[in-house]
């Protein structure tokens, strides 16, 4: 039975597989825009938080993600199910490259630009809202874009766990000795990082901040 | 006698020579302790354009922006209309003082209508007077609305960013405009034009403007004022006409300079 057989025959399993895996990843990354962004503006604004929260989001990034997985099932109420344990480490390891890409952007901005927002009279909340978030948003999507692809390709262990996901064919396959069970996993789980690269990326471009 | 002193003081209550801003004794100080200016003691008047003339780092941008408590003075007091800047509301001051810089700090993602409407929006105008002022701000910055209104900075030249930035910061109609470097990104010939614009402009609008600048043409063409500022201290305050007879060493300097050019031009 070669490759595209074994596809054709199991295609509604790889499907449900696929949107389960989409929906892990979706969620996952919901929660770390939420919680990145915002931190990330809060390194930008007072840089002496910036050890402390980056730091914070470096140590979680090195943690094995297996045991990561493993970490988290005695916490209660995220313990309870698997999806939640995958959800949560999934946004854990998505949060770095957003912070670090949101307060880069905000950074960024031309001192001038922010000089004469203050200088006409813009209130703190007004400049971030219409100046310094507006002018990053090209640059925090580059960082939500490599967290994506990150997470499409980590959530792949979160079957470990038995959270489901594409991960079921790759664990499945592993312990059957089977490649054709491993690609069945591993090709959607490409593509999807692939799809997720390549539409992140053209909003990314979209929202470049005019330049000269 | 009375009548007299009578008539003295009511001329001093006259818009003209009212103090609309005022440095006492002012000064500043970075937090490492070195002091950028000190003991600066200034009166500009209402419809006065003062030019604070002198190097890069003398102190000029400084004083300016303690003016809009883009600072805070560290000795002495800053006085806007009679009431120290670190007084009140500093957004409020700011909104009633127009701010132009050299770099302009266009918001890059603004057309030309949303950098100048930015400020009336703000201040929740009707969207008809909104669109009547952009359209007089541009006539009066010399732009063709039309051809304009719709464009992003990138798509301006340096000149035309200027006038943009000009506009912006009367777009509220502030009584006092403050004006750092504003020419200094313009090529020579741009530079003389604009300047010849904006004292025009001044001429039209009798606003209360401070104006920073390094060059000393800018300075005798632009300022009813010259305060010459040399290591975060005023040296020396004239006019236009007797600056060019001053003695002071730093300002003899700047002369010297505006000789040396008129003796290229030649006799006649």
């Amino acid at each position: 039975m070669n490759l595209l057989e074994y596809f054709a025959r199991h295609h509604r399993e790889i499907l449900q597989a696929t949107l389960e895996h989409v929906e892990l990843v979706g969620i996952a990354m919901l929660l770390a825009v939420a919680v990145g962004v915002p931190l990330g503006v809060l390194v930008a604004q007072r840089p002496w938080l910036a050890k402390p929260i980056v730091g914070g989001a470096n140590i979680a990034e090195t943690i094995p993600s297996l045991a990561l997985f493993g970490f988290l099932l005695p916490v209660p109420w995220l313990g309870d199910r698997a999806e939640r344990i995958a959800i949560a480490a999934l946004a854990l390891y998505a949060l770095l490259p957003i912070i670090r890409n949101t307060a880069a952007g905000i950074t960024g901005v031309d001192k001038a630009v922010r000089d004469a927002a203050r200088g006409m009279g813009m209130t703190e909340r007004q400049i971030l809202l219409q100046v310094e978030l507006p002018l990053s948003f090209s640059t925090m999507l580059a960082g939500i874009r490599v967290a994506t692809v990150l997470t499409v390709g980590i959530a792949t262990i979160a079957a470990a766990v038995g959270a489901g996901g594409l991960g079921e064919f790759i664990f499945r396959g592993l312990a059957m000795v089977n490649n054709q069970l491993i690609l069945a996993g591993a090709i959607p789980a490409a593509l999807l990082a692939l799809i997720a690269d390549f539409l992140l990326g053209v909003c990314e471009r979209r929202l470049q901040p005019a330049r000269s | 006698m009375s009548a007299e002193i009578e008539l003295t003081s009511g001329r001093g209550s006259l818009p003209d020579t009212q103090p609309v801003i005022e440095f006492r004794h002012a000064g500043y100080k970075l937090p490492n302790g070195r002091a950028l200016l000190r003991d600066l003691n200034l009166v500009v008047r209402r419809g006065e354009t003062l030019v604070l003339l002198g190097r890069s780092g003398a102190g000029k941008s400084t004083a300016l922006k303690l003016i809009n408590r883009m600072l805070e003075p560290g000795e002495g007091v800053v006085l806007v209309n009679g009431r120290s800047t670190v007084e009140g509301d500093p957004i409020e001051l700011r909104r009633h003082i127009g701010y132009v810089i050299q770099e302009v700090g266009l918001f890059p993602h603004f057309t030309v209508e949303q950098n100048i409407s930015l400020l009336p929006r703000l201040e929740h105008w009707p969207e008809e007077r909104i669109r009547t002022r952009v359209a007089e701000l541009l006539q009066l910055v010399g732009l063709n609305e039309a051809e304009f209104l719709h464009r992003y900075p990138h798509q301006l030249s340096g000149g035309q960013r200027q006038r943009v930035g000009v506009a912006r910061a009367l777009a509220a109609d502030p009584p006092i405009l403050l004006m750092d470097e504003p020419f200094g990104a313009l090529d020579p010939l741009t530079r003389a034009e604009v300047q010849c614009e904006f004292q025009d402009l001044q001429r039209r609008l009798r606003k209360t403007i401070v104006i920073v600048t390094h060059h000393v043409t800018e300075a005798l063409l632009l300022g009813d004022h010259i305060g010459v500022i040399d290591a975060g201290a005023l040296v020396g305050l004239y006019t236009p006409k007797d600056f060019m007879d001053a003695t002071e060493p730093v300002t003899a300097a700047y002369t010297a300079n505006v000789r040396m050019f008129e003796k290229l031009e030649g006799p006649g």
